[in-house]
């Protein structure tokens, strides 16, 4: 179950947590983006780094539990983009997890922590806010005029 | 509903995979199974063509990172081609050349293995 609604410059979504629905965050971010003519560079970066935001909710948030809620709300303002996707899962230490080092995850065999390297490349901040037994909220924001 | 699909050449002692679509952590496991199908034959020259690939996630270049290493104990390797900017950028940002080949044409791809033999 999905449902979207308009307020002026913020745009919300809420999906269940499913890869599935990752085609929907994606359109909704996709088409968000359009609407404020951000760049398609840009655009292209900012869909990438809220699909990796999410499938790590629904993989570690959620664990694969497909019933939980994530709502995204994207806001546009002074030439920057800030998306706030929150969640009711296990809480997350962003801290815990490394930044990668590519030659070690070769020879580890591991494949995670690439999602996180990845927004962190993309956005010019990430930021975590975790309120236990309440929810979970990563804020991404990206300014339009970035070259980063 | 993403949509991904792969198709399989087979090239001699070559296999050339061609992906479509969306590669996502909801169609990264149909990509792990075409190379488990692939490894469990005793297939391991992969050359992967990403012509026809619209999008990755990390979930995707993961599928990668999972398989390299055995196929490269059996002397094998999967060589990448035909990349979009958009879709080399993201490999790049990880630092994925360092670890894979990747051609702009699947030609190219192809001959590297052959010369090696």
């Amino acid at each position: 179950m999905t449902t979207s609604k308009n307020i002026s410059k913020e745009k919300e979504l809420l999906i269940k947590s499913r890869t599935e629905n990752l085609t929907i965050v994606r359109e909704f971010v996709s088409s968000a983006v359009e609407e404020v003519n951000a760049p398609q560079d840009i655009a292209g970066d900012v869909v990438l780094a809220v699909d990796e935001a999410c499938t790590n909710i629904i993989k570690h948030a959620y664990k694969f539990f497909p019933d939980g809620d994530i709502t995204i709300k994207l806001k546009y303002s002074n030439n920057t983009i800030i998306i706030k996707i929150t969640d009711h899962g296990s809480p997350f230490s962003p801290d815990a997890v490394p930044t990668p080092d590519l030659k070690k995850y070769f020879e580890e065999k591991r494949v995670g922590g690439l999602g996180m390297y990845l927004m962190k490349s993309l956005m010019d901040d990430v930021h975590y806010k975790s309120v236990p037994g309440k929810y979970n909220q990563v804020v991404l924001t990206k300014k339009l005029n970035s070259t980063n | 509903m993403a949509e991904f699909s792969t198709s399989i050449k087979d090239q001699g002692n070559i296999n050339v995979v061609y992906l479509r679509g969306f590669l996502d952590a909801h169609t990264a496991p149909s990509l792990e199974n075409t190379f488990s199908g692939l490894v469990d034959k005793g297939r391991y020259q992969i050359v992967v063509n990403f012509k026809d690939l619209a999008y990755i996630s990390s979930a995707g270049l993961g599928v990668f990172m999972a398989f390299i290493e055995k196929i490269r104990e059996n002397n094998g390797d999967i060589k990448l081609t035909s990349m979009s900017d958009k879709v080399f950028n993201i490999f790049d940002l990880l630092g994925f050349p360092l670890l894979y080949e990747i051609f702009k044409t699947e030609e190219e791809a192809v001959k590297k293995f052959n010369e090696i033999k």
